[in-house]
């Protein structure tokens, strides 16, 4: 965990109600996909734990939905402004414990996080594939980006059919070119419960919960698993499924 | 040179600024960051006889100028406490430690503090009676001067160690639960807990918390803890530790002014993890900008 003053490099909307920012600083802490930020704003008690999508350098990229009025305020913030941030929260996907042929399944916001960790799993030499679910078409983003990463098992399922396969990323599934052998996930509760069901194989979920401090001091976003009591900003937000529990 | 010091009934602070309980886990999370032996003491997680998760979830919920916490005193348990938690937060913290003791009947408050009145590393406790997250719980003892006293009292026969009771401010008279405090025995008193307080879900339309209410702190309760303590200093004559929205050194003269001997800094550390540390930095250069030499000199000096 560190925390440092971050320069808004780009905010841009992306979708619906999604923006993505690029932000400059020290990322020197976020060690692995699936971690998160938390980012103090003008006006707001509480920080906003955003997950990292990707990390270049000294830039690190977060994707997210403008739903209350703290991330509709971010999205009015322009290049050039500074932001306190503590970075490297959380424990972030392992990248080492699939094998040759993960799916990737992210849901809406959910989907973020799942770049940085296709990104990660090409450079361990391994071929995932990738799943994302939105709503509606004009709710989708990311899946030129996973595309461009060279990736060519990539689906986007919405439910209302207007983009890719209509449904769930569980309707997905048959179009895979191979079967999956272990799993990444981060979306809704219930869009992860499904897929908890629906997949034989290991996997590792990625939890949200409403956060106090985010870094494991006030415990006000613990959960109960089969391995004790565990906090989603500290312990998780990544669980992996057998100690799950719903 | 002035001098931040302060000696809270028999533990000698090098400065008043403690965090708060509830807000700094067992301390290891700030560790990482800087070095806790900066702090006057730290104020340990609320610890309850037996292991608890809490409250379910969502038990966080945002305010303007504070939030909401409705945790429900999840932690390992006094004796994983005792084995575990404290003997690694010795590795970073040298200084003696406050144990935050909650129970729900009074023989549990009674073993606690039997053990912990065993402990070298802890320096004081702390008897939370007016935590307001849990049903049939701490509430009861910290809204009547009775069972206030009768805890106070049970406590008081099991343990030498300084006793400092904190009291909640949902009760209708905090100093007549002060008074009964001291008359039962009390070191001291720490004030004031969470105001109770909820939030509602505009597009839900139901409460964010999921135990509907929970307890509210932040700088917007700043004035309220202020007043409080500046009554119950007229009204005991025991040592207090004041809290509740102290995010500054301005803050800490102030409700030193106001009659606190030390002071907890609680919500400041969940926006802000170096919190604690910036108050104890500028606590000397704001003493110097207001002509204070020994910061003792000026408890209580608003009355």
């Amino acid at each position: 965990m560190k925390k440092s003053l971050f320069e808004i490099v780009s905010n841009i909307g992306i979708a619906k109600s999604v923006w993505k920012m690029v932000l400059r600083g020290d990322t020197s802490d976020i060690t692995k996909p699936g971690q998160f930020i938390n980012i103090e704003l003008d006006g707001f008690y509480l920080r906003r734990p955003i997950s990292v999508c990707d990390v270049n350098g000294d830039e690190v990229t977060i994707i997210y939905k403008a739903v209350g009025k703290g991330t509709e305020y971010m999205a009015t913030l322009q290049p050039g402004v500074k932001l306190d941030v503590l970075s490297g929260l959380g424990n972030g996907f392992d990248v080492a414990a699939c094998g040759d042929a993960p799916v990737l399944l992210g849901g809406g916001a959910g989907s973020a996080p799942m770049y940085l960790l296709a990104k990660e799993l090409i450079k361990a030499g391994k071929k995932p594939s990738v799943i994302i679910g939105f709503n509606s078409a004009e709710d989708s983003y990311l899946e030129e980006d996973f595309k461009a990463l060279g990736l060519d098992d990539v689906y986007t399922t919405t439910v209302d059919g207007t983009k890719g396969i209509k449904g769930f990323v569980t309707n997905a599934f048959e179009h895979l070119a191979v079967k999956p052998d272990y799993h990444y996930i981060c979306g809704p509760e219930v869009m992860m419960k499904v897929v908890y069901d629906a997949l034989e194989c290991d996997g590792q979920y990625s939890f949200e919960e409403r956060m106090g401090c985010g870094f494991g001091a006030c415990m006000g976003c613990s959960c109960e698993t089969k391995y004790g009591n565990k906090r989603i900003c500290r312990d998780g937000p990544v669980l992996v499924k057998e100690e799950i529990i719903w | 040179m002035v001098n931040t010091s302060v000696q809270l009934s028999t533990m000698h602070l090098d400065n008043p600024v403690i965090p708060a309980s509830g807000t700094f886990g067992f301390g290891y999370e700030f560790a990482e960051l800087y070095d806790i032996n900066v702090l006057g003491s730290i104020s340990m997680k609320g610890t309850t006889r037996e292991p608890r998760f809490g409250n379910p979830t969502p038990r966080i919920a945002e305010c303007t100028a504070g939030l909401i916490n409705s945790v429900g005193l999840q932690n390992p348990g006094i004796d994983k406490v005792i084995e575990h938690e404290i003997p690694e937060l010795s590795k970073y913290y040298t200084k003696p430690v406050i144990a935050n003791i909650s129970g729900f009947a009074i023989d549990e408050y009674v073993e606690c503090c039997e053990k912990a009145d065993k402990v070298d590393k802890i320096g004081m406790i702390e008897l939370n009676i007016s935590c307001p997250n849990v049903h049939n719980g701490g509430m009861s003892f910290g809204t009547s001067a009775e069972s206030a006293y009768e805890v106070t009292k049970a406590v008081r026969a099991v343990t030498s160690k300084p006793l400092f009771v904190k009291l909640t401010p949902n009760a209708p008279s905090i100093a007549e639960i002060a008074v009964a405090c001291e008359k039962a025995g009390a070191d001291g008193v720490s004030l004031i807990n969470t105001l109770l307080g909820m939030r509602i879900d505009l597009k839900t339309r139901k409460p964010v918390i999921a135990n509907v209410k929970g307890g509210f702190s932040g700088p917007a309760v700043f004035p309220v803890a202020l007043r409080m303590v500046y009554e119950v200093y007229e009204a005991v004559n025991i040592p207090i530790m004041g809290m509740g929205g102290v995010s500054s050194a301005a803050d800490v003269i102030e409700m030193m002014l106001a009659g606190a001997t030390a002071v907890q800094v609680g919500a400041a550390n969940l926006k802000d993890p170096y919190a604690c540390k910036n108050i104890i930095d500028e606590l000397p250069i704001e003493m110097a900008k207001l002509g204070i030499e020994n910061l003792s000199d000026i408890i209580g000096g608003a009355h």
